[in-house]
């Protein structure tokens, strides 16, 4: 093969087997052309795995590695200090990846170690809202009142009873100094943030909200659409924090009720059907809250003393 | 350099001396004089080395699979709950084919929680795809520890030195600790087949399906199959060069002609020769049979070692609950289709529990009596059995 024919064109290439609308695949397609060639990505087990990585086929560009289902952290740390020592870390960037169950459940333990120990890391979660490798189930990050595989609604239940866990603080409380939050249908300004984050030395934190077809089930071609939604209800915040202060918030042009973006979603049917009103409310009264993110510092305190 | 050294600091010199990239670890009794030490040199800057100090054994295996993926020399060292811990990426190390070593200060499982040795840890993680090695004592740790990275990136197959517990890693002892340049002349820097570089893009751990995986499987069995004879190599060579040997897969003692033979693993070979040697004073013909290489398993190594021995008794730390001592059972099958001799499994010191010499040459003159086939815990209390106490 010549040169030219060889020439990468994405440094995660399409003929990958993600589904159609995959809003991951678009996130972190995003996210490696934003940091471009000298990386070394870290993938945590997951759909992003699974799909661009089945054997003998890879979409990668980019040295890349997959080890387990929580431990993308740790091993993005041993390469970090193993390359310093080896004095073969300059001009490179190390990101680790995953989903929402391998970064807010079962990754905590290595993560909150990456963050503490300061490694110069950019971490990115790929927040689909559950176990969608798995076939929809639950994770920590699943939003209140959704339907997933194990938080079926029923006689007794309206869908998931917990609000999201909020990791984008838990990393500011680690101190790590750039966390921000970014979705698909702001690829600017994911791909700016990448761009940011990557400039700083030490820890970062980038939390993408990446709508999911089957999971969340809804037609392929909403997903971007439902990315603005999430955006635009105020259910997904975009914000930047560095140094334990908010220094942007993406604030919608036109606020929109909640309803715009839970109605084309399956996993959302059943609140509006009777007895889904309390948890309708209580997702507008989240909605309202993240309304009023404004920049300023973050009120952390505790004995760690943190930046704000 | 002769040096009277705690077997833990005698391991973080041998480790120091092995020049590694990376070193990663968690605080675990009894492996913690080790990194202790590790932790002294590096903050004194006698070891030029990347340092973790991760926050599980979980996470510390994460950091040195990541760092021998780069191409470093990687090195952690744990101990019983912290192994189990780290089960999961200790099969992944091994399946990625990365050349970690670490060691295993070989300590008693909970429950009930006990924090003295046996060898229950590294022998319920056989399976692994680890190459396995026990030493008897401090000189032989020192020793398989250089050997261990040798072994390791010539094969691309992760080592675990298994060393007992308090027994080894808190006794002080001589030690001579080989010169830097001797060192170097035998572990010169790795050059990884394989690692993860920009310049080279590579994917390492893909999802491999049913038309593949048995394959993988079946090159790392071959490699560790194939391993007995670099473990035997890199053994004699390290002899010429330091004078020093310990055996290869196996070491023999006073077997032929035995009317028993006795096998174990680690330390406890220490008081079974000195058993051994009252019981020749008393005239009963005892040899002894060091299993140094327990993955893979020396098959070959054994039966020549005990061709034309009818009995033996196999002493060891562990015990597969439910059927008998692990290296018991193991011994059985190398005589799998062939003439066997009788072979019986002692289980003892479990949790810490002291091996006496005595105890050791009951089990001999016992076997001598009766060679029949049979499994045994030894040394243990009546009085807590009946339930009059505890």
């Amino acid at each position: 093969m010549n040169e030219e024919a060889r020439r990468v064109i994405n440094l995660m290439e399409p003929g990958h087997t993600g589904c159609a609308g995959c809003g991951q695949a678009i996130a972190a397609r995003l996210v490696i052309k934003a940091a471009g060639p000298r990386v070394i990505v870290a993938n945590a087990t997951g759909c992003l795995e699974v799909y661009t990585t089945t054997y003998p086929r890879s979409s990668w560009e980019v040295p890349w590695i997959h080890s387990l289902f929580e431990n993308a952290a740790a091993v993005a740390a041993g390469m970090e200090v193993t390359l310093k020592a080896m004095g073969r870390y300059e001009g490179i960037k190390i990101i680790a990846q995953a989903g929402d169950g391998g970064t807010a459940d079962i990754g905590m333990g290595c993560i909150s170690g990456m963050f503490e120990r300061g490694h110069d890391i950019l971490y990115v979660c790929y927040d689909n809202e559950g176990y969608m490798n798995t076939g929809y189930q639950r994770s920590g990050l699943t939003p209140l009142g959704a339907r997933t595989t194990t938080s079926p609604p029923g006689r007794l239940s309206y869908g998931n009873r917990t609000r999201k866990k909020n990791m984008p603080m838990i990393a500011v409380a680690h101190g790590v100094p750039y966390v921000a939050t970014a979705t698909v249908s702001e690829p600017r300004d994911l791909m700016r943030k990448v761009q940011r984050a990557l400039e700083i030395e030490g820890p970062k934190y980038l939390h993408i909200l990446v709508p999911c077809v089957p999971g969340w089930g809804y037609e392929s071609e909403l997903t971007v659409e439902l990315a603005r939604l999430a955006v635009e209800t105020n259910l997904f915040p975009l914000f930047e924090v560095e140094n334990g202060v908010i220094t942007k918030v993406k604030k919608p042009k036109e606020t929109r009720p909640v309803e715009d973006y839970l109605r084309p979603q399956r996993r959302f049917a059943h609140l509006f059907r009777p007895g889904g009103e309390e948890i309708l409310d209580e997702l507008r009264r989240i909605a309202e809250e993240n309304s009023r993110l404004e920049p300023g510092p973050v009120r952390l305190f505790g004995p760690t003393g943190s930046k704000s | 350099m002769r040096a009277i050294l705690e077997g833990s600091k005698a391991v973080a010199e041998a480790v120091r001396l092995c020049r590694p990239n990376l070193v990663c670890a968690y605080p675990i009794t009894p492996q913690t004089h080790i990194v202790e030490e590790l932790s002294r040199m590096v903050a004194e800057g006698s070891l030029d080395a990347g340092f973790v100090l991760a926050e599980s054994e979980f996470g510390a295996a994460s950091v040195v699979l990541g760092g021998s993926a780069v191409g470093g020399r990687a090195y952690t060292a744990t101990s019983s709950q912290g192994l189990l811990l780290m089960v999961e990426v200790i099969f992944n190390i091994a399946g990625l084919r990365l050349p970690v070593v670490m060691t295993c200060a070989n300590r008693a499982v909970s429950a009930p929680i006990n924090i003295w040795n046996d060898q229950q840890d590294s022998v319920s993680i056989r399976d692994s795809g680890w190459i396995q090695l026990y030493v008897e004592d401090n000189q032989e740790a020192v020793d398989t520890h250089i050997q261990a990275f040798r072994i390791a990136e010539e094969l691309m197959i992760p080592v675990m030195v298994c060393m007992d517990g308090y027994v080894l890693t808190h006794t002080v002892e001589p030690v001579d600790l080989p010169e830097q340049e001797e060192v170097d002349r035998f572990l010169p820097p790795y050059r990884p087949k394989y690692r993860l570089d920009p310049d080279d893009p590579f994917t390492m751990g893909a999802m491999v399906g049913p038309e593949a995986y048995m394959e993988t499987r079946y090159h790392l069995h071959m490699d560790m199959m194939e391993a007995r004879s670099v473990i035997r190599r890199v053994a004699e060579e390290y002899a010429e060069s330091f004078g020093r040997y310990h055996g290869g897969l196996v070491e023999a003692y006073d077997v032929e002609g035995a009317d028993v033979v006795l096998v174990s693993m680690g330390s406890l070979l220490g008081t079974m020769r000195e058993a051994v040697e009252e019981l020749r004073e008393e005239g009963l013909k005892v040899g002894l049979l060091k299993i140094r290489c327990f993955r893979p398993f020396p098959k070959e190594a054994i039966h020549d070692a005990l061709k034309g021995v009818g009995v033996v008794g196999v002493i060891e730390k562990d015990v597969s609950l439910g059927l008998e001592g692990t290296l018991c059972s193991e011994m059985r099958a190398a005589f799998c289709g062939e003439e066997s001799p009788e072979i019986s499994s002692f289980v003892m010191g479990l949790g810490g529990r002291d091996i006496t010499v005595e105890e050791i040459k009951q089990v001999a003159r016992e076997l001598a009596a009766d060679p029949a086939c049979r499994v045994e815990f030894r040394g243990l209390k009546e009085e807590l059995l009946r339930g009059d106490e505890g």
